[in-house]
């Protein structure tokens, strides 16, 4: 998979409650959730962001609550991946879990801009920075999430298992 | 000879069939429980329904609508339609409707439903609670809980330990979620990312099962996987009478291998609160007087429980909520709840003028029963306080023990038991 677009540029421990705040969990559909993501920390956001746009950020990305609406909500924007120098392990199998490319790469986040234009290989685990030239390597994913991801996440992963 | 291993190790390797595990291995496991609430079941419903459409096992699938309920709104009340629809369908027998129900991580270990040695899945992040009960628990997103409705398995990755260990003895007033704020402080939010949290040492074995599950319920806000807590005389009393299925205690190997051990003196540990915008912004609560608050909320999954409730009366006994601040208290479970009418701590309460509800996690989240305006402050025995937690973006959650939280609310600003003037000897012989 490949993308290129835009980055938006946070700082560390951006927490789930910012990504999608409580008060609007009561509903599960994608589209509304789009509508408010990052509100709370950036609200200019969901104004800016277009699709293929890809989100850099520090390290515990995706802390705190455990609601999926975080990921469903991002993918939702038409942020196609997440780059962070780490995630919060919930948000990290909810990303997967969901279709949300991530990708831990903290060279990459020290070095990328907000606005800088980024092009990510999600197969190689590359990403380079078009506005600066500056290429690199995320850490690979082991097999068995590879699996999940190739298979689309973790239901259609099952789906196939139990079929065989 | 299997390998030294952890307690956590040693749960999820007799999940897996296997000997032994080691840090880092990717292991499939069959889950003993699956649970969701209102906020996350009804996507963890959907993805049964396009797994297999039916749970693995209705006794082991456990739904609690904690959250919204009862109904906040009608899309609220959808989802809870929905949750309750679902566990009528499949005869799930740990369905929990208003009026039964509870905050879900106060409510399961009360009624015995989760035990020593379980491994436990749940679409919430503080799952993580009945790690006090010596369980292997961690919060998970709806899709991960969904399959495990369906299929009674899931993946983990191992995680290391970090052993934390508290010695020697916490000062009167200091509280097991003074020991986690603390914790958290010291190691940072993410200080246990990817690990599990083990906690040992006289000072967490002298606690009560209620301070205990406060700990390990916090352990996800230093972004560890489980806060697991050895199985001892405390832990099986509190289980005996309460989980009938067999359980089974494991301790980590005198050898086993930590990722690292963080030595606490129990001595160094005061009333803590944590400031505004993350749990691991903490100060000793006596360096918070300047912070003046509107609100005080005592409850939630981590403090809801009964030494909650009679912690706080202890410092409401006959005094009054300042004037300036609202008081709202929320006993996490029914039971909780009768108690503390049988008690005579609901009088307390409401001699106090505080606001007590019916359990639900309401205001911790920012849901509702206590939503913060544009700059307002509240002090509340909550887990997080981060951006816009319990309402606009410009409000302010500051964490704490009942005590302090009810010392705050009774003061007008953060404080502590001891500032609080005397009670009258006339109120206190009524």
């Amino acid at each position: 998979m490949e993308f290129k677009g835009t980055v938006h540029r946070y700082g560390r421990d951006v927490d789930t409650d910012v990504i999608i705040p409580a008060r609007y969990l009561n509903t599960s559909d994608p589209a509304e959730l789009a509508r408010h993501c990052l509100e709370d920390l950036d609200a200019g956001f969901v104004g800016r962001v277009r699709p293929g746009d890809i989100i850099v950020a520090e390290e515990n990305f995706g802390c705190g609550s455990s609601r999926e609406h975080a990921p469903i909500a991002i993918k939702a924007t038409g942020v196609d991946v997440v780059i962070a120098k780490s995630f919060a392990r919930i948000f990290y199998r909810n990303a997967i879990n969901t279709g949300l490319a991530i990708m831990e790469c903290p060279e990459a986040v020290d070095a990328i801009a907000d606005g800088d234009v980024v092009r990510v290989d999600a197969d190689a685990g590359t990403i380079t920075d078009e506005t600066t030239g500056q290429a690199f390597t995320a850490q690979p994913f082991p097999p068995f999430i590879r699996e999940i991801i190739e298979a689309g996440g973790l239901v259609p992963r099952w789906k196939a298992r139990l079929a065989d | 000879m299997a390998r030294p291993m952890t307690m956590a190790e040693k749960i999820l390797a007799a999940h897996a069939g296997l000997d032994e595990v080691e840090p880092g291995q990717l292991i499939e496991c069959d889950l003993d429980l699956v649970l969701a609430n209102d906020v996350t079941a009804p996507l963890a419903i959907k993805t049964v329904r396009e797994v297999s459409g039916r749970v693995f096992d209705p006794e082991r699938v456990i739904l609690v609508p904690d959250h919204y309920v009862p109904n906040k709104d009608i899309k609220s009340a959808e989802q809870a339609k929905i949750v309750r629809d679902f566990a009528r369908e499949q005869g799930v027998t740990h369905y929990y409707e208003v009026g039964c129900m509870g905050v879900e991580h106060a409510l399961l270990p009360e009624q015995g439903v989760v035990g020593a040695g379980d491994l436990i899945i749940g679409a919430d992040s503080h799952t993580c609670t009945y790690g006090a009960l010596g369980a292997f628990a961690t919060g998970v997103g709806s899709t991960d809980a969904g399959v495990g409705m369906a299929t009674g398995k899931a993946w983990f990755k191992v995680p290391e330990t970090v052993k934390v260990v508290v010695d020697g003895t916490l000062a009167p007033g200091v509280t097991g979620k003074d020991v986690i704020l603390h914790l958290i402080g010291l190691i940072g939010v993410d200080g246990a990312l990817y690990q599990a949290l083990e906690f040992t040492g006289s000072a967490i074995e002298a606690l009560p099962m209620d301070e205990r599950l406060s700990i390990s319920n916090m352990a996800i806000e230093a972004g560890g996987k489980a806060g697991l807590i050895p199985v001892d005389d405390v832990t099986r009393a509190y289980m005996d009478g309460r989980v009938e299925r067999p359980y089974t205690a494991y301790q980590s190997d005198p050898d086993a291998a930590f990722a690292r051990v963080v030595e606490i003196d129990a001595a160094d540990i005061v009333p803590t609160v944590a400031f505004p915008h993350l749990p691991s912004n903490t100060r000793p609560a006596a360096e918070a007087r300047h912070v003046r608050i509107d609100q005080a909320v005592i409850g939630s999954c981590t403090n809801g429980r009964l030494d909650d409730m009679r912690q706080a009366a202890a410092v409401l006994r006959g005094r009054t909520v300042h004037p300036d601040v609202r008081c709202i208290v929320i006993p996490a479970t029914q039971q909780v709840y009768r108690q503390c009418i049988e008690e005579g701590l609901m009088d307390v309460f409401l001699d106090a003028n505080c606001a007590v509800s019916t359990p639900t996690c309401g205001p911790c989240l920012g849901g509702y029963m206590g939503i913060l305006a544009a700059g307002e402050r509240a002090i509340a025995t909550t887990n997080r306080n981060f951006v816009g937690r319990m309402g606009d973006p410009t409000s302010e959650v500051y964490l704490s023990s009942p005590a302090v939280a009810a010392a705050s609310a009774v003061l007008g600003h953060i404080g502590l038991p001891e500032d609080l003037e005397p009670v009258a000897a006339a109120a206190d012989a009524e």
